[in-house]
């Protein structure tokens, strides 16, 4: 089982030297499917992702209310701490101005899927960027982004993004993405730049270029792709960083003030006023955000260790 | 004037904080027009490096490459990287030791076909594809057409290495390198291949340099061998010469060494003894001089230098007298 930080990205970085000989006929994509049918993790962190995927992408049809109506604020009551408690109708009761906490929870895994994803393809995508100059270019370019990748990896990634997400004026859902995303992109850059350098020196890069292929195809042709699948696995495990990040950055007050769209980050800060007497209110969204990140670390965990050369059979 | 003129190839590795290495060490030899060179040696000795210096592929940071390369005349060792792109594919092919690795895992077999002839001969992708068709039936790829949309690891090892020489061969290139074509493949595919560069080489006029580390490679294929031993040629000969009376103990001892249909019943094979890191180095003396059986005192101190010795080179103070058992 692989356990720490270091020994994650070495695993990752092995993809890309994988050692091909030895399986012929049986690329390296279909062995590893083979493998993870058979593993329960990437099971039930798959079936995980897939539940949320659907009710983020069906919820409106799926919310039995209209998530920001008031529909329950007869039965709040700020000076006797009362709030509507679960009825007929309204599964799990409402919130502390009395909408329905059921609707907002379906609602609010839109937020979660969007913010999850927009911040991780824009991580990814500013990880390719310095990564293929680094690990392409090589040289002084090399090694001025491995140093600002070094800088910004020193820094804790939730801290980061708390400090990126408070520069911000007024702070919205893109302000949290963007924040998010930023913290993500050394992750990507330096994986990226490993798995390059790895290919860099592979046989079949050295075949391309005895036949006079040009730099530009050598690397996007040649060397990129090839260079991709530790870095898709590590979006994955992103994607659940991501999605704990913008909750916190929401939590803490740093993401969209307007409370009528739902968000479970939002939510959870929401309820802590009332935590001692209401905990339910807390527990339906932190409960969700567990759950929906450890199904894309499961998910991540398992791809990683099918694509481990390591792990052949 | 020869085709490819190596005069005194030195390549040396110079890492920082290590002792500087001489891969290869003043290689000189030419091919003519259409000829078949073998690079024979045991691994280590240098092959693969002198190939890579030929055709401009050693990285260029701690590496040290000296000497001439002429090729049609032009010196290829001070040519600009640019020069050199165009020139590899077209007028210098290359073929690897192993087909699966040298190939793109990612890209189908027409695109990685099609891109040297879109390189090189400025062929439209669909104009292209059709040259590819042509190219894999040639080589001897059935069903070419639906090999192109394939990728590498849909193919057996000896298709690959057909595919890989038909992109080496796209362009028509007046030399071919082959660098242990063969070493990663099945024994009989072994044969095809052989077969097919031998062939190949013959109905286009190409330039052959075959390297090896296989004399029972060279035998059907080439019409001058180079023996080369630590980095340096050992012995030069043409083909017949070399199989009929090997003078260097080295090249004797390879071809002891290898299973002979022609040999007597019964005769025994005799490897080599010790192993190719023991060396002592060229300056000091042979560098064979610890393995060999003819081994005198003076080849311990004294470097042996290349000399013309009956229609062929030798780089040896005693060599063999006695014919091989025939
Ligand atoms: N990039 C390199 N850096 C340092 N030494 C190298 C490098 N490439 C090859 N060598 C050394 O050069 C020698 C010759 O290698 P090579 O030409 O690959 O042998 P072969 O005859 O088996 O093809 C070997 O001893 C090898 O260790
Ligand atoms: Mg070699």
């Amino acid at each position: 089982m692989v356990t720490t930080r270091k020994e994650r990205v070495d695993a990752l970085a092995r993809m890309s030297t994988d050692d091909r000989e030895g399986e012929a006929g049986v690329s390296l994509a279909v062995s590893a499917w083979r493998r993870l049918r058979r593993n329960p993790v990437f099971l039930v962190g798959a079936a995980i992702i897939g539940t949320f995927v659907v009710v983020a992408l069906l919820s409106p049809w799926l919310a039995p209310h209209d998530p920001s109506e008031w529909m329950l604020a007869d039965q709040v009551s700020k000076a006797r701490n009362e709030i509507p408690p679960p009825q007929p109708g309204h599964p799990l009761g409402g919130d502390q101005v009395g909408r329905d906490l059921l609707s907002r929870l379906l609602v609010g895994s839109q937020q979660t899927l969007m913010v999850g994803v927009f911040a991780t393809v824009i991580g990814l995508g500013g990880g390719l960027v310095l990564g293929t100059l680094a690990g392409a270019i090589g040289g002084w370019v090399d090694s001025a982004v491995m140093r600002l990748v070094d800088v910004m990896l020193s820094i804790p990634s939730l801290l980061a993004a708390v400090s990126i997400g408070a520069l911000f004026a007024r702070p919205s859902q893109f302000t949290v993405i963007l924040a998010v995303a930023i913290v993500q992109i050394p992750i990507f850059a330096r994986l990226l730049r490993g798995s390059m350098l790895a290919q860099r020196n592979s046989d079949h890069v050295l075949a391309a270029r005895a036949l006079g292929v040009r730099p530009r195809a050598i690397v996007f042709r040649h060397m990129l792709p090839n260079s991709l699948g530790p870095v898709i696995v590590q979006a994955t495990l992103v994607l659940a960083v991501a999605i704990i990040d913008a909750a916190a950055l929401s939590f803490l007050g740093l993401g969209n003030p307007d409370d009528s769209v739902p968000e479970w980050g939002q939510m959870l800060g929401n309820a802590q006023t009332v935590i001692d007497s209401h905990p339910n209110l807390a527990f339906w969204p932190a409960g969700c955000i567990i759950a929906v990140a450890l199904g894309f670390t499961l998910v991540g965990e398992s791809l990683r260790d099918a694509l481990d050369p390591k792990n052949r059979r | 004037m020869a085709l490819l003129e190596v005069t005194d190839l030195t390549v040396v590795f110079q890492r920082r904080g290590e002792a500087p290495f001489t891969a290869v060490d003043g290689v000189s030899f030419a091919v003519e027009e259409g000829q078949t060179v073998g690079l024979v040696g045991e691994s280590g000795c240098g092959k693969s490096v002198t190939s890579l210096a030929i055709m401009g592929l050693l990285p260029r940071r701690g590496v040290r490459v000296s000497g001439s390369v002429r090729f049609e005349g032009a010196e290829l060792l001070t040519e600009s990287p640019r020069q050199m792109r165009d020139r590899r594919g077209r007028d210098l092919g290359m073929v690897f030791q192993d087909p699966l690795s040298s190939l793109n895992p990612v890209v189908s077999i027409g695109i990685q076909v099609t891109e040297v002839l879109e390189r090189h001969r400025g062929m439209s992708r669909s104009k292209a594809m059709r040259v590819a068709a042509e190219l894999l039936d040639q080589v001897g790829i059935p069903d070419p057409r639906r090999r192109l949309d394939e990728y590498p690891h849909q193919l057996s090892g000896g298709m690959r290495q057909r595919a890989l020489i038909a992109m080496a061969l796209a362009c028509q290139p007046r030399l071919l390198i082959a660098d242990e074509p063969t070493t990663a493949l099945d024994v009989t595919i072994q044969a095809q291949i052989l077969a097919l560069l031998s062939q190949l080489v013959r109905d286009t006029g190409t330039a052959l340099i075959m390297i090896t580390h296989d004399l029972g490679v060279v035998a059907g294929l080439c019409d001058e061998v180079n023996v080369l031993y630590a980095g340096r040629v050992v012995e030069r000969a043409a083909r017949h010469e070399l199989f009929a009376r090997p003078r260097h103990p080295y090249t004797h001892g390879l071809l002891s060494s290898i299973p002979r249909l022609d040999a007597p019943r019964g005769e025994r094979l005799v490897p080599i003894r010790g192993a190719v890191t023991d060396n002592i180095p060229w300056t000091q003396g042979c560098a064979f001089a610890p393995r060999c059986p003819n081994v005198l005192e003076k080849c311990l101190d004294v470097t042996p230098e290349m000399e013309e010795d009956d229609g062929r080179l030798l780089r040896c103070h005693n060599p063999v007298r006695q014919e091989v058992p025939a």
